[in-house]
């Protein structure tokens, strides 16, 4: 069952095409890779499946419903969450408050009532506490809840960008090079991880990677972009011995 | 007449501004030197205070969320307006017109005076040197690498700090000339004399598009001209002369908030 | 949590009994200042909710306070002290009439500040940073200068005299510990968490699904509303009010108290508030001429503002976190204080 499709997506800043008729299909529970040089587009791909862009031309669907150029917050709602790049954690917050916000659209509380502090607000609000408890505790970030968010190390920071975006919870999950910056040893864990939620989660997940361990690691199919241009896609096997993708990675000798 | 190399509301600009006039005031009056001379003078020292300015309240938060900065430009605008109060009294003081711009002159059958001409010449002269320098000095360069992205342009070996602080030296100038061109139209000088005119400035700098010397030039024009529109062809909406600056700048900021000129930049995700 | 109701009504019982002592122990002028201070408690929390914890950079604070205040002055005077007052042009019939009870009174004038910000708040919370603090000080001058041309309404530049003085410690403090109460309910709620998201990140926000406009929104215009019953309250203690009342110069005030007791602190905010009220008044003595019997000090005008804009320059440069940063006092902390401080005692006494 596909779960989510683009059609066609162009995104064009003044006479630079970042990305031009992006096709991508994924089935429920893939994990997809999106690859290629630095500046090929794929962020701005991310950008424009999350609402942060609106593209040029062509079309996002999630599931049968069409998503083109809604806001992001709407995006999330329908089940699309994603991490950054840079990661972007709310640096002064508590570790359990970062999650407690991607809960509040779940909330279905007016402020009044959260004011007030009415019991069915009370209920709710205790509800979505567990549920952030659990989450933390099954990535292992129980213990740190109560620090802010700034003060952990670098791995744990990824781990928590991940926690936040599955707090929204999502069925599509993006992950905007999740292994950047991390060792061997960290990205195989990371590998292992990414299994984990699938499965723990239900998700389906869509990531950018430069490792290419990770990538081969991980995916069912990746597509590879250059320029914008989908140039191949297919199995992490084939997309090996494919001479597009190695010319794009390595240039023409 | 503002220059936004910062991408920052210097709200002390007006006070800045306030200073040149106040200056060239007491170079003249106190000190009898000759009006070029106290202008000169003016200038320089007016250029003096602003690096000092900088210095003491902006380089310090250099890498401050930007709410600080502002705060602090705020507070120092405040401080330098009061101090003003302080120093040279709340009274207003006349500035003395030298005589060379009270001249009529008449060139078939207009007679104007000669501060009319002056003044737009003056501006000309003051924007060609300023473009010049921004264009085509090495300097300039580094001033408009710094405006596009100080991190990287201190990776490339640009004295950051330097440039600013020129930066603010060339901008301070600007205002005395501004504050001594205002001196000369509206001879009445008060420590306050510069909140208006600051605002304005800064106004007409985000409708031209900061950072953009010819849109802050456009920017000016048509907000003097608006202003004069309104006064002129529908006098009784003239009590609301001030708030049509305003009123420009928020209708600018919603439907081009780049400004007139200005190119939009969308926030790296 | 239980320990923390009771405390917390208890320190609201000691504190109306504060306020009863002072109420009976204060003279005149001193009663006038605390109350002052009071009200500066609502306008810094409401600027501080805004700018603080929201981080949205308002600067439009005096204009909203304007709004409340005109509000107040119209809905409290009698027909005759209205007439008496326009006496360049009448007031329009519609307002001519209007007398409702202060409490009233009070409600209206933070709703109509909250519509206005509502209605301002649309087009300008798209802005962000500089933009939307010029943006919003453009509109609370624009309100200003409306104010002083609408003749018929506001009796213009004149201002309006005469307001009736409802405002006492009851209603200024009462409203305060209100506003406090508030505050910290809001604060502690899944709303106030998004304020705060939003102030650290917009877009990592705005990725967990919150709706950025209506979040900005909603901090917003409570900040509005709050200013707009702060302007009621302190027209109604000055009794007279006038366009040239509500420059930026207010905004200025509240903005120092919010900086100095922290941005992001409602205790701070609240120490603030009074600290400051207190420094203006007192230092009025700068601005005038002071005899010391055998020496006259002269008085130099402007000095007052001088210390002030000092103050805040010296905070924002060095000690950017004002008097608590972001954090809050709070019984814990004071419990943990005392705990320290017993522990300290026995270690010295052990050594």
């Amino acid at each position: 069952m596909t779960i989510f499709r683009t059609e066609n997506i162009t995104k064009k800043f003044g006479g630079l095409v970042a990305v031009s008729n992006l096709n991508i299909n994924i089935e429920k529970g893939q994990i997809i890779g999106l690859i290629g040089p630095n500046g090929a587009g794929k962020t701005t791909a991310f950008n424009m499946i999350t609402g942060v862009y609106k593209p040029t031309e062509g079309n996002v669907f999630f599931g049968d419903e069409k998503i083109t150029g809604l806001k992001p917050h709407k995006i999330t709602k329908v089940g699309i969450a994603r991490t950054f790049q840079n990661i972007r954690l709310f640096n002064e917050l508590s570790v359990l408050d970062n999650v407690l916000i991607a809960n509040h659209m779940r909330l279905k509380s007016n402020v009044f009532s959260s004011v007030l502090r009415t019991p069915d607000y009370v209920k709710k609000e205790k509800v979505i506490k567990e549920k952030s408890i659990n989450l933390l505790k099954e990535l292992g970030l129980e213990d740190v809840k109560e620090e802010k968010s700034f003060s952990l190390p670098y791995g744990k920071q990824r781990r928590l960008e991940i926690a936040r975006a599955l707090a929204t919870d999502p069925q599509l999950l993006l992950l905007d090079e999740p292994a950047a910056g991390m060792n061997p040893q960290e990205s195989h864990e990371l590998m292992v991880f990414i299994h984990d939620i699938r499965d723990k989660f239900d998700l389906t997940i869509l990531l950018i990677e430069h490792h290419m361990k990770v990538i081969m690691g991980v995916c069912e199919s990746i597509y590879v972009l250059d320029y914008g241009v989908t140039i191949a896609k297919g199995t992490p096997n084939e997309m090996q011995n494919n001479s597009k993708v190695i010319e794009a990675y390595l240039g023409v000798e | 007449m503002v220059y936004g190399i910062l991408r920052l509301i210097n709200f002390a600009h007006g006070e800045v501004f306030m200073f040149g006039a106040y200056m060239a005031f007491f170079a003249m009056t106190s000190f009898g030197m000759p009006w070029y001379v106290a202008f000169i003078i003016a200038i320089l020292l007016t250029c003096i205070f602003g690096m000092l300015l900088e210095k003491a309240a902006y380089r310090p938060l250099r890498d401050a969320p930007r709410i600080s900065i502002m705060i602090s430009a705020i507070a120092a605008s405040f401080l330098i307006a009061n101090l003003g109060i302080v120093v040279f009294g709340g009274i207003p003081v006349t500035f003395p017109r030298p005589d060379i711009f009270n001249i009529r002159i008449v060139i078939g059958g207009v007679s104007i005076i000669s501060k009319a001409l002056f003044i737009p010449v003056i501006t000309a002269v003051v924007l060609m040197i300023l473009l010049y320098i921004v264009n085509h000095t090495k300097t300039g360069t580094a001033m408009r690498a710094v405006s596009k992205d100080y991190e990287v342009a201190r990776l490339m070996g640009i004295d950051v700090n330097r440039i600013i602080t020129f930066t603010f030296a060339i901008g301070s100038s600007l205002a005395a000339v501004g504050g001594i061109m205002w001196a000369l139209r509206f001879p009445a000088l008060i420590p306050f004399m510069g909140i208006m005119p600051g605002l304005k400035c800064f106004i007409a700098a985000v409708i031209g598009g900061i950072g953009n010397i010819k849109g802050a030039v456009l920017g000016g024009l048509l907000l003097g001209f608006g202003e004069i529109m309104i006064v002129a062809f529908l006098p009784e909406l003239s009590g609301y002369r001030d708030a049509f600056a305003f009123i420009f700048l928020i209708v600018i900021l919603l439907f081009k908030p780049a400004g007139l000129l200005g190119k939009n930049i969308a926030e790296k995700v | 949590m239980k320990r923390n109701n009771l405390l917390n009504i208890i320190a609201i019982i000691v504190f109306i009994a504060i306020l009863f002592i002072l109420n009976m122990t204060l003279d005149a002028y001193k009663l006038r200042i605390f109350n002052l201070a009071g009200i500066y408690v609502i306008l810094g929390l409401g600027l501080n909710l805004v700018n603080g914890f929201t981080g949205l950079f308002s600067l439009g604070h005096a204009g909203f306070m304007a709004i409340g205040a005109y509000t107040g002055a119209l809905l409290t005077m009698s027909p005759e002290m209205k007439e008496m007052t326009f006496f360049l042009e009448p007031i329009t019939p519609i307002l001519a009439n209007i007398q409702v009870p202060f409490p009233v009174a009070l409600i209206a004038a933070g709703v109509i500040a909250g519509a206005f910000g509502a209605l301002i708040g649309a087009p300008v919370l798209r802005l962000k940073d500089d933009y939307l603090a010029i943006a919003t000080l453009g509109f609370s001058e624009i309100i200003r200068i409306i104010l002083t041309n609408t003749q018929n309404i506001t009796n213009g530049a004149l201002g309006i005299k005469g307001i009736p003085g409802y405002t006492n410690i009851w209603w200024v403090w009462g409203i305060a510990l209100i506003t406090v109460i508030f505050m910290v309910l809001l604060i502690k709620s899944s709303y106030g968490k998004v304020f705060k998201a939003i102030r650290e990140d917009e877009i990592a926000a705005e990725a967990m699904g919150v709706n950025l406009f209506k979040h900005k929104m909603m901090s917003f215009v409570i900040g509005c509303a709050l200013a707009g019953i702060g302007g009621a309250l302190l027209g109604s203690l000055i009794g007279a009010i006038n366009p040239l009342l509500f420059r930026f110069l207010f905004t200025f005030n509240v903005l120092l108290i919010v900086v100095l007791g922290g941005m992001g602190s409602i205790t701070g905010t609240v120490l603030s508030a009074v600290v400051v009220t207190v420094m203006i008044e007192y230092l009025r003595v700068l601005d005038i001429d002071m005899n010391l019997g055998f020496i006259r000090i002269p008085g130099i005008p402007g000095l007052r503002m001088v210390v002030f804009s000092l103050i805040l320059l010296m905070v924002i440069l060095f000690y950017q976190r004002g008097i608590m940063g972001t954090n809050e006092i709070t019984w814990e902390k004071i419990f943990g204080l005392k705990n320290r401080i017993s522990n300290l005692i026995t270690r010295r006494k052990a050594s």
